[in-house]
């Protein structure tokens, strides 16, 4: 048994070692095709994307609809790291520190919108965030510092698919442990009953700047791989229509599960990538699937259900337990 | 018979914008005791309840053992002693029945005393254990209250506030749950039982209280209250 329980918690270095080397080599090698490459760094980037949305909407049950503002500020502040206060030269070896320090900056933002929040739910939540990402894209508009509606150029080409998978691992695992854990179930039951979640002892407003500000962290890394993947942002790229794709791909999956929100990023992504050669009738089409998704399914592919390997082996057990009683 | 105050409520008054649902309350809980507020629909007791346990902010004092509550948050309230069964159960449906009652820990840090609770809680619910491992929004509506019943203790706190726990349930169901109401009173809780059945509640209850639009317009002993006449024809139906 003891070399069972040491070999789980080797599990998750080992796995984040293997994946690491493998997408190190395939980089490397000329095994793959770049353009497929490049697809499934936009996965990763969009799975980091979407289960830190699903944990404020599908988790916590608020409504926010202005995500991509977190990212924004995680792109933005990594792209000033790495062109204006490092040289280029160090920029590779910066980078990972840029990626979190991007993170951290969204997190503080996160922390703003955590405010409305005790008071506030549903759709005047949802109009607040809305509010938010106008008013963060309109500032970044207007300075100059951040090249204003021209967008930020001259940014590295930093962000490779050994990152994309190691910022994307990191996200799974925190956001699993968090809501598996006590303050997880706390984000459950605010969801469910919030006065209920507070007679029973739940420091609700502690569960949601906890959230709200993990929530935008990974936004944030998200916003700086994206920014090191495309090499030039804009206002232009943060806007609603970026909020609303991620919606998307939070509902498309399934609320309140990471096996959804794997499912919903690799779906929507590949899915509008298959559809490129029909032009812009695939703006059609994506919609279409969306609307008949939310006929037949609107929970979304999964659904608050979770595949197997998502859910702590402690958690599990119970889980096991339960066909037996 | 030196038995202390343990709730004490002073000219309390909530009101809803320009509505008033609670006008000058007063008055007390004794240590030990099941005492009940009965009235009808808009009487304003489920208003009282959510005052007393911080939900909402109120005029006049509430003071829970000698500390003045005023000002606490609902979760200083709760670690503080006092739990609260809230009105239709308000139980946490996509959890489980077990996760339900792990919530707990937001409170009880001690494991020993957690499981000790659980055990308890168990032994007063054989059929949450039955069903432990069930979503809690699949079970029936008294399994639910059992829950909700359940969840409370778990919190521990040697005050509990119960709204209506007769909602909704069968007269059998009723029975079993008042029954249950007064082995947690026998285990040394106090309990302020909020209550439309009167019936059932005077039948269990020490004290009572009858609210009527925001205000208390009688209260005394278990046999003072069916005693009256008036209390008899109006709430009791007799």
């Amino acid at each position: 048994m003891k070399v069972v329980a040491s070999a789980k918690k080797l599990a998750v270095p080992a796995i984040l070692l293997v994946g690491c080397a493998l997408s190190c080599s395939v980089s490397n090698s000329n095994l793959v095709d770049r353009y497929v490459e490049l697809v499934v760094m936009y996965v990763g980037i969009n799975f980091i994307l979407t289960l830190s949305l699903n944990l404020v909407n599908g988790y916590m049950g608020e409504f926010s609809v202005g995500h991509a503002v977190f990212m924004a500020i995680g792109a933005y502040t990594s792209a000033i790291i790495t062109v204006k206060v490092f040289s280029l030269s160090l920029g590779p070896w910066i980078f990972p520190l840029a990626v979190l320090t991007g993170g951290m900056a969204s997190a503080l933002a996160g922390l703003l919108v955590a405010i409305p929040s005790f008071k506030i739910r549903g759709d005047y939540l949802a109009i607040v965030t809305l509010a938010f990402n106008m008013i963060v894209k309109s500032i970044i508009e207007n300075v100059d510092f951040l090249g204003g509606p021209r967008g930020y150029l001259g940014i590295a080409k930093l962000t490779s698919l050994v990152w994309v998978f190691f910022f994307s691992f990191m996200a799974l695992w925190v956001i699993r442990n968090f809501v598996y854990s006590n303050y997880g179930r706390g984000v459950v039951s605010i969801r469910e009953d919030e006065t209920a979640a507070i007679i029973m002892g739940v420091d609700t407003k502690k569960v949601k700047i906890m959230t709200f500000m993990l929530s935008s962290f990974f936004a944030g890394v998200a916003g700086a791989l994206y920014a090191h993947l495309l090499q030039f942002i804009s206002p232009k790229s943060f806007d609603i229509l970026k909020s609303t794709e991620i919606l998307i791909m939070v509902y498309l999956g399934g609320i309140g599960s990471i096996a959804g929100s794997v499912l919903g990023a690799s779906v929507y992504t590949v899915l509008l990538e298959l559809l490129r050669p029909l032009g812009i009738w695939r703006m059609v089409i994506m919609p279409l699937v969306l609307v008949f998704l939310m006929i037949f399914r609107p929970k979304g592919i999964t659904g608050l259900r979770e595949f197997k390997w998502f859910i702590p082996s402690a958690e599990k057990k119970i889980k096991l337990f339960k066909h037996k009683v | 018979m030196n038995k202390q105050i343990i709730l004490s409520v002073k000219d309390l008054s909530v009101s809803y914008g320009n509505i008033n649902a609670v006008n000058g309350i007063t008055f007390d809980v004794t240590e030990g005791q099941i005492v009940t507020l009965i009235g009808a629909n808009g009487a304003g007791k489920t208003t009282l309840l959510r005052a007393v346990s911080g939900l909402i902010p109120y005029e006049g004092t509430v003071s829970f053992s000698g500390i003045n509550l005023k000002g606490k948050t609902p979760h200083e309230i709760i670690s503080g002693g006092i739990t609260h069964v809230p009105e239709g159960r308000a139980i946490f449906g996509t959890l489980t029945v077990m996760e339900n009652l792990e919530l707990s820990a937001w409170v009880v840090k001690d494991k020993g005393i957690y499981r000790e609770r659980l055990r308890h809680i168990f032994s007063l619910f054989p059929k949450l254990e039955e069903r432990k491992k069930q979503l809690s929004g699949t079970l029936s509506g008294g399994e639910q209250q059992m829950l909700a019943i359940g969840r409370a203790i778990m919190t521990g706190g040697s005050l509990m506030l119960l709204d209506e726990p007769s909602m909704g349930l069968s007269p059998l169901l009723v029975k079993e749950i008042f029954k249950v109401i007064l082995d947690i009173n026998k285990s040394g809780k106090t309990i302020l039982l909020v209550e439309q059945n009167a019936n059932m509640a005077l039948h269990i209850a020490n004290y009572g209280y009858v609210l009527e639009t925001g205000k208390i317009v009688f209260h005394g002993s278990k046999e003072v209250l069916s005693g009256n006449p008036k209390i008899r024809e109006a709430y009791l139906g007799v």
